[in-house]
């Protein structure tokens, strides 16, 4: 009867999903059974046969570059966003081809910058470790950041701004190091990055309204020698409502 | 893409079709990309990105199908306790009879075909596998119980047969 209990959770005790105090008892049993190790043993050789049948089909390598294709694909311009460039883009006509010419390209400079920023928040909100330093408490972040990056800045006093820091890490852009601070207002991530203001490339202006890429809202501008970049999937009033604190404690 | 194999290989074993799995995968990539807000930091970005991809294939017309003809579940627990001195396991070990156990795996019903294949391939905990599936961990324990259980049992008479 000890057999048959145990027999009911061999499965579980070899998907190692047993409590521990249950797998050293498993573990002392089957070593003087003959009956449970030798069923173990079958159901070892069951979970390796279908381990090695289940892992049958491969992608082809056309369809693995399909996809990495579509996945880096830069996000379209949104409409909003053509609708901001149309005077821009109109007083460009005027002023000329060479003007043109100029602007065009740091428009595409521009847009490269915020494709980066946005892949950069992504693949920090994707990762099993979002951030290197975990701490709620802006003086124990920003010290951190010494000696990682080659400037330092202010975080702004969150108190009753409804954002709570989550920590930070070090990031880079065009192999720029920088910082990414994580901050959360209700259930959304909002990254904000600094970085030198001759850093990023492109010109990217003193400052730019907030303006939406890839489903973000993002806000950047210039302060102090530095260049801030404020993104997340919150709120258009959210980033830019974390946006001025920076712009307070910075100033 | 660290789960592009995976995930192929999850979407095939769904699809039973090469064409299916890689439009299955696409649109799990591209779901993942547009709902990316939807994902929620701290939970497990593994059993989510499974979790659309199933969502997808179930909404799908083979997924419907599959869904439409899947046999009930019996709540049965009870556990298979007679030993064969010619197990199943035994035999497909001596006889390398990898293509009679893909046959098996691929003829489960599909909620026993995916819950084991998590297990044992994805090698997911039973906490992923709950996620991955939207069902309770005790739902993931019973059903995985019977779905080796039904994997056994279809093999045996094909094993004595060959």
């Amino acid at each position: 009867m000890v057999c048959d209990s145990w027999k009911a959770k061999l499965d579980t005790y070899l998907d190692g999903e047993l409590p521990e105090e249950e797998t050293r008892a498993f573990d002392v049993h089957v070593r003087s059974c003959l009956s449970c190790a030798g069923e173990t043993l079958n159901r070892v050789q069951m979970k390796r046969a279908v381990q090695l049948a289940g892992k049958r089909f491969t992608p082809s390598s056309e369809f693995r570059q399909r996809i990495q294709r579509s996945i880096a694909a830069k996000p379209q311009r949104s409409p909003r966003l053509a609708w901001i460039l149309a005077p821009a883009v109109l007083a460009i006509i005027l002023v000329g081809a060479l003007t043109s010419a100029y602007l065009g390209t740091a428009r595409s400079r521009r847009d490269h910058v915020y494709s980066e920023i946005a892949d950069l928040h992504v693949a920090t909100l994707a990762s099993s470790s979002p951030v290197d330093v975990i701490s709620t408490d802006r003086h124990t972040v920003k010290p951190w950041f010494q000696g990682r990056i080659p400037f330092s800045f202010d975080l702004p006093e969150l108190q009753n701004s409804g954002f709570s820091l989550l920590g930070g890490r070090v990031t880079y852009l065009d192999q720029t190091p920088g910082a990414q601070l994580i901050y959360q207002i209700r259930k959304h991530q909002i990254s904000v990055f600094i970085f030198l203001e001759n850093a990023p490339p492109g010109t990217l202006g003193q400052s730019f309204p907030a303006t939406r890429k890839a489903s973000f809202d993002m806000e950047t501008w210039s302060q102090g020698g530095l260049r801030y970049f404020v993104i997340g999937d919150a709120s258009a009033a959210d980033i830019s409502n974390l946006a001025r604190l920076f712009k307070t404690s910075s100033s | 893409m660290p789960l592009f194999d995976q995930l192929f290989n999850f979407a095939h074993w769904l699809t039973k079709d090469r064409e299916e799995a890689e439009d299955l995968v696409q649109e799990t990539y591209a779901k993942a990309l547009k709902g990316f807000s939807s994902f929620q930091l701290g939970t497990n970005f593994r059993a989510w990105m499974y979790r659309i991809l199933r969502n997808t294939f179930l909404t799908s017309r083979t997924g419907l199908r599959a869904t439409m003809t899947q046999p009930l579940e019996i709540e049965n627990t009870e556990t298979e306790l007679a030993i064969d001195r010619d197990t199943p396991e035994t035999i497909l070990l001596e006889r390398s009879s990898q293509e009679l156990l893909q046959k098996a795996i691929q003829d489960l019903p599909l909620h026993y075909r995916e819950i084991l294949l998590l297990c044992e391939v994805q090698e997911m905990s039973y906490q992923e596998i709950a996620e991955a599936l939207s069902i309770p961990i005790g739902t993931v324990m019973s059903r995985l119980s019977r779905a080796r259980k039904s994997l056994r049992d279809s093999l045996r008479p094909q094993l004595q047969k060959g």
